[in-house]
């Protein structure tokens, strides 16, 4: 079928990569990590009300090296969908379309959701959690 | 109260008519979780995974019972009209994108589900 040929807009290939695209599409890529991460969120729920022996298990699992990376990589998706998203809150209330004040919030972003993760590490470290 | 013009609906044009609702789900559940994210995860770095008696005792108190219902709602409220978006956008392989769509539904319907009921269970101290 000829519509399968179009060309596919952006051109990937050549097109260059600017802090609004590349930002964009981590929204939906961190977006989709989380939705996935939810269910995990939910097993967490489950075994927490099934009670001591089905906990300990998933908690040594979320100890383990593995479980740390995967609820790390989580956290910093969240901390950036966080922020990202009330940046698109802010858009979407007709704030902060100016092309400086994109970029300005967008580096506001990147800082914020990289110290705000470290903070999450700092306080479960601090209690012996994780 | 519809904001369309009645001349519109008479000719049956414009948009595909409920995109609007889609739209504004996204952002009420997303104001939702930005306005609880940071509560939900200070608990869990606070309290989180070593701390399990403390988590659980949590739930006794109806009020962070409540909250964390309201937000698991809106997670998976949230997290279905996303995954419905990114497959409208990038899956275009008919009876694929079809059943990609059901199961979306289906699984965040039940989780959404199954986190009430684990947190109803928590919330009796069982």
């Amino acid at each position: 079928m000829s519509a399968q040929k179009r060309p596919l807009s952006p051109h990937l290939q050549i097109y260059s990569k600017q802090i609004t695209s590349v930002m964009s599409i981590l929204h939906r890529i961190t977006g989709v990590v989380l939705a996935i991460g939810s269910l995990g969120l939910l097993w967490v729920l489950v075994v927490l009300s099934l009670g001591d022996a089905a906990f300990s298990a998933t908690q040594a699992c979320l100890s383990s090296g593995l479980g740390r990376f995967v609820l790390f990589a989580y956290s910093a998706c969240l901390m950036y969908h966080f922020f990202n998203g009330i940046r698109h809150l802010f858009w979407d209330i007709g704030k902060g379309f100016a092309i400086p004040d994109v970029y300005r919030s967008g580096y506001a972003v990147i800082v914020l959701s990289a110290m705000s993760t470290l903070g999450i590490w700092w306080l479960a470290l601090q209690g012996g959690a994780a | 109260m519809s904001l369309r013009d009645p001349l519109a609906t008479a000719r049956g044009l414009g948009s595909a008519k409920t995109g609007f609702g889609h739209w504004w789900a996204q952002r009420v559940s997303a104001v939702v979780l930005a306005l609880l994210t940071p509560f939900v995860v200070y608990c869990l770095a606070r309290y989180g995974i070593a701390d399990f008696a403390a988590l659980k005792t949590q739930f006794t108190n109806p009020l962070f019972s409540a909250v964390c219902i309201l937000y698991v709602l809106a997670l998976f409220w949230h997290a279905r009209l996303g995954l419905q978006v990114v497959v409208e956008d990038y899956v275009h392989h008919g009876a694929f994108e079809v059943i990609l769509q059901v199961l979306v539904k289906i699984v965040f319907s039940f989780a959404a589900v199954a986190a009430v009921i684990a947190i109803f269970r928590l919330a009796s101290g069982s």
